[in-house]
């Protein structure tokens, strides 16, 4: 399973020589790796590996110390958050974060991708295109029952299908997530495998998991981390034979 | 505004300026290092250390009085021991404060900061009720009085040269107590991660309670070192609590060797401009610049690196 | 599919604008004097102020110390015109120079200071007033929001230069009037201020104004600008990775909130006939903030009814116990940080909840159909934003 016969391009994402050190400290170290177009590629890792980093690095809310990131050709470390989301990546944090604040509903509005300016935020109304769309996506989401309801009353299961219902209405080409099921209850996690399996036809999935049932059901590819570098790549089963991760996984 | 001036009364001026605004670069760095304890530290912005430290300068006339009338003999002592009584009724008031209020708002910094406000008003109260609107004001002991003669152009105030060799050591001290000392660590430890301090057995509350104190006491140590500069009224303390803040944020909230570093500029900046200009375009002129350092700087101008 | 609509106007807040309307076109002019007519309308200036803290603060999170700067700056602005207006030469001939403000005639100018020539214009005035204040707050917020800065060092920051700007205004007598500040304003485009009867027409341009600020902030808080900013106060950074530049969020509603603080100045001046560095400071800025915290943070109608509680408490009791104001200043700032963080107005709609579930209640079934059920849920859902601290 060599990658190298690719050209960049073709890639939605190609990580390369990736280092970020915080006073010194090299929380990533010199990692590359790619991901192609439609692939689900998960990354596991022991605490403390960096995989949370990594994806702080690429959505660009930690800025690289260096090495690149590129996104369909684009250049990602020297671009601003915001621009980084109009690009096409999604991200998805750890612990659920919305706005508990405001209603279901408003949640996904504001995520709805138009009137990101100011003056489109003043000017933004809420015609039938938008209302549909927040509609579709709470469906999908298992949320249309509870549109108006105030974020901060869902559940943990629901707060985290209410973020990813958030990444899905600005249809990311290129979605992260980390430990999507984290914290949640079987029932909750079969439903979060299955909501995952449907959206991710059409697009690319960077995902942090632990779980290792679900990792099986979702992945293609696995991108083992150990201490901020690449430690083993390729095939859950590949992955899972490889001497250095059962090391560093029954090792200590 | 150098130009009317031959280059040695220069050096004697800045010399001069320089000493004198030790006094001011000291009751800087007190209130700074309570101040820095406890927002560095503890997150917490104290709108009424100002008040604390005026606290420290009336206990400070109280107890010249009490050695006036009391035990003459003794006078040239009193000072050393104002300073403590200044310590320990701030570092009082202060722990009462936290428990009755602070310890109520940590996780809301800014509300805080309102509550605080709220405090001093009702200090200043206190204090106008109590010792009336008038400026007290104290008599130095002898032995505090005068100047040493370093040139013939250039003196240097004994209070001044005794109130920093007393900065420096509390500074000192504060640094043990806060970097080498265990309490330190707890505290340290408190900050980055409550529960966690709390599961692994320190008593947070008691730690939180400590530290506000200490930083209030060391506000009445600025106090006591404040009577022998001005006199002491019942709004002195909000003169300085715009200065203090800056010389905290300026020096890069967390390190104290920032905090003296900042106190020092800013005091001797304000200080040697006051000799050319007016006292408040000085601090006009002083303040604008920190603030627009700030602007370009929020990290401060001392600190390397923050993480947020 | 009612509750799909974000209609602008529900109607518990028509109810809140009408009773206010009622209160200060009606009832206040019908049973005050016209020298306690015109305390109101002073308080009332500061409402503009405390309007605009409740955008940027109350929402946004952004709590700013500094709002007396914006304040001053409208203040000024209309004080150096009618300042120039009472210097013709005619009135002060008998200074050595005749023709410019007595204060710089004391002071030894002989000559008017390149930036008061414009004041002579109104419309420079007036375009001064509206524009300088938000200009200088977009300096002010794009480097410190651009870099992130924010919470505590913000509010420390705008305090700092309220600070500098009293120092600056007193020790700059010549050019600013010093301490006593721009005083003895008589006449707007020759009609005499000082009137009764133009105190009542000055009276209720003073509201119409604070209508129509009302009006803007509660536009922009309907808007889709408004969730966001509760969406950044309680979460910047999934705001920021939903693809939007968080900062100029920031900006626009603290230049907003400036702009109302400005008119607020500019209304100040009018009816109280002067202007002075004592309302620019430290001071004035954070009872600005009071005034928006008692009234509730998140409410722009509660914000009218702090400054005028607030102002007409403090007239009251610094005339009657002077010595007890200080206690109570500080009991208002801790009591309503400590136990009501939404204010009156979070007390209020706490009341006309229980009053509707109520008369929900008592009332026939057959009355209850869907559409008032639907607009209760909307009343929920937007009184229901509670302040940041409340956890």
């Amino acid at each position: 399973m060599s990658l190298s016969h690719n050209n960049p391009q073709d890639f939605v994402l190609a990580v390369e020589g990736l280092t970020v050190s915080f006073d010194g400290f090299k929380a990533v170290n010199d990692l590359s790796f790619y991901v192609d177009e439609g692939e689900i590629r998960v990354i596991i890792g022991p605490n403390g590996a960096g995989k949370t980093t990594v994806l702080d690095l690429i959505c660009g809310r930690t800025k690289a110390t260096e090495g690149s990131i590129k996104f369909r050709n684009q250049e990602l470390t020297k671009m601003k958050e915001h621009q980084i989301v109009h690009a096409g990546v999604g991200r998805k944090f750890q612990n659920p974060s919305i706005y508990e604040d405001l209603t279901v509903f408003e949640n996904l509005e504001l995520s709805f991708p138009r009137g990101h300016s100011v003056f489109g935020a003043l000017t933004f109304r809420r015609n039938a295109e938008v209302i549909d769309k927040v509609t579709e996506i709470a469906e999908m989401i298992f949320l249309s029952d509870l549109l108006h309801q105030r974020a901060d009353l869902l559940s943990h299961g629901q707060k985290q299908w209410l973020e990813i219902g958030m990444l899905l209405i600005q249809d990311p080409a290129l979605l992260m997530l980390d430990e999507p099921v984290a914290g949640m209850s079987v029932a909750e996690r079969k439903k979060t495998a299955e909501l995952l399996n449907r959206i991710t036809q059409d697009r690319s999935v960077l995902v942090i998991e632990h779980d290792m049932q679900f990792v099986e059901d979702i992945a293609h590819r696995v991108t083992v981390l150990h201490q901020g570098q690449l430690l083993s790549e390729g095939s859950l089963e590949r992955v899972k034979s490889d001497p250095k991760v059962v090391e560093v996984y029954l090792g200590h | 505004m150098f130009a009317d001036y031959s280059s040695s009364e220069l050096v004697a001026i800045f010399a001069m300026q320089g000493f004198a605004g030790l006094s001011l670069f000291s009751i800087f760095v007190l209130m700074a290092l309570g101040l820095a304890i406890i927002f560095g530290q503890m997150g917490v912005i104290n709108m009424a250390h100002g008040e604390f430290m005026i606290l420290g300068a009336y206990m400070t006339y109280l107890t010249s009085h009490v050695f006036e009338s009391l035990m003459p003999g003794l006078y040239g002592a009193y000072f050393i021991v104002a300073m403590m009584v200044a310590f320990l009724a701030a570092g009082a008031l202060g722990a009462f404060v936290e428990w009755a209020l602070i310890r109520r708002l940590y996780h809301r910094p800014l509300d805080t900061l309102l509550a605080t406000w709220g405090l001093s008003l009702i200090l200043q109260q206190c204090y106008r009720s109590i010792f009336g609107a008038r400026e007290v004001g104290v008599s130095l002991p002898d032995w505090l009085m005068g100047s040493v003669a370093i040139t013939d152009m250039i003196e240097v105030p004994i209070n001044g040269l005794f109130v920093m060799i007393l900065t420096l050591l509390i500074a000192a001290g504060v640094y043990y107590l806060m970097y080498r000392s265990n309490w330190g660590g707890q505290v340290r430890a408190v900050v980055q991660n409550r529960p966690m301090a709390g599961a692994v057995g320190i008593n947070t509350e008691r730690v939180d309670r400590a530290t506000f104190a200490l930083g209030c006491g060391i506000a009445g140590v600025a106090g006591s070192a404040f009577t022998m500069i001005g006199s002491t009224g019942p709004t002195s303390g909000q003169l300085y609590i715009v200065d203090t803040f800056l010389v905290v944020v300026f020096g890069g909230a967390a390190s104290l060797l920032g905090t003296i570093a900042s106190a020092f500029t800013i005091s001797q900046a304000q200080s040697t401009m006051e000799f050319f200009l007016s006292g408040s375009m000085a601090k006009v002129l002083t303040l604008l610049v920190v603030v627009g350092i700030l602007m370009l700087r929020p990290q401060g101008l001392f600190s390397l690196k923050i993480r947020r | 599919m009612n509750v799909m609509k974000s209609n602008l106007f529900k109607r518990q807040d028509l109810i809140n604008y009408g009773l206010l309307a009622l209160l200060l076109l009606v009832v206040l002019p019908l049973t005050l004097d016209i020298f306690r007519l015109n305390l109101v309308g002073k308080y009332l200036s500061y409402a503009f102020a405390a309007i605009g803290l409740v955008l940027c603060w109350g929402y946004g999170g952004i709590l700013s110390l500094g709002q007396g700067i914006f304040f001053g700056i409208g203040g000024y602005a209309m004080a150096m015109f009618l300042k120039l207006e009472a210097s013709s030469p005619e009135a002060t001939a008998i200074q050595s120079t005749p023709g410019i403000p007595d204060f710089m005639d004391w002071n030894q100018l002989t000559a008017l200071p390149w930036f008061w020539e414009p004041f002579n214009s109104l419309g420079f005035t007036v375009l001064a007033i509206l524009f300088v204040a938000p200009l200088f707050a977009f300096v002010v917020a794009t480097a410190m929001f651009k870099r992130r800065v924010g919470g505590v060092y913000f509010a420390i920051i705008t305090q700092a230069i309220a600070a500098i700007l009293t120092i600056l205004i007193i020790g700059q007598q010549g050019y600013t009037g010093g301490v006593n500040g721009i005083t003895d304003l008589r006449t707007l485009m020759g009609w005499d201020i000082r009137s009764d009867s133009a105190k009542y027409v000055l009276y209720f341009f003073g509201v119409a104004m604070l209508f129509l600020c009302l009006l803007m902030a509660h536009l922009v808080l309907k808007s889709k600008l408004g969730r966001l900013l509760v969406a950044i106060r309680d979460r910047e950074d999934r705001v920021r990775f939903s693809g939007y530049d968080v900062s100029n969020f920031k900006i626009f509603v603290f230049c907003f909130a400036a702009m109302l603080s400005a008119i607020g100045g500019a209304m100040f001046t009018l009816q109280v006939g002067f202007m002075s560095p004592t309302l620019v400071g430290i001071v004035p800025s954070i009872e600005m903030v009071i005034f928006c915290a008692l009234g509730g943070r998140l409410s722009i109608i509660g914000a009218v009814y702090g400054a005028l509680l607030v102002n007409a408490a403090k007239t009251t009791m610094s005339e009657a116990f002077p010595e007890l104001w200080l206690f109570a200043m500080g009991a208002l700032f801790i009591g309503v940080v400590l136990a009501f963080p939404n204010g009156l107005a979070g007390l209020y709609t706490l009341l006309v909840d229980k009053f509707k579930q109520r008369r929900a209640h008592s009332s026939a079934p057959a009355n209850r159909t869907s559409a008032p059920a639907a607009e209760k849920e909307q009343v929920d859902s937007s009184s229901g934003v509670t302040a940041p601290s409340q956890s």
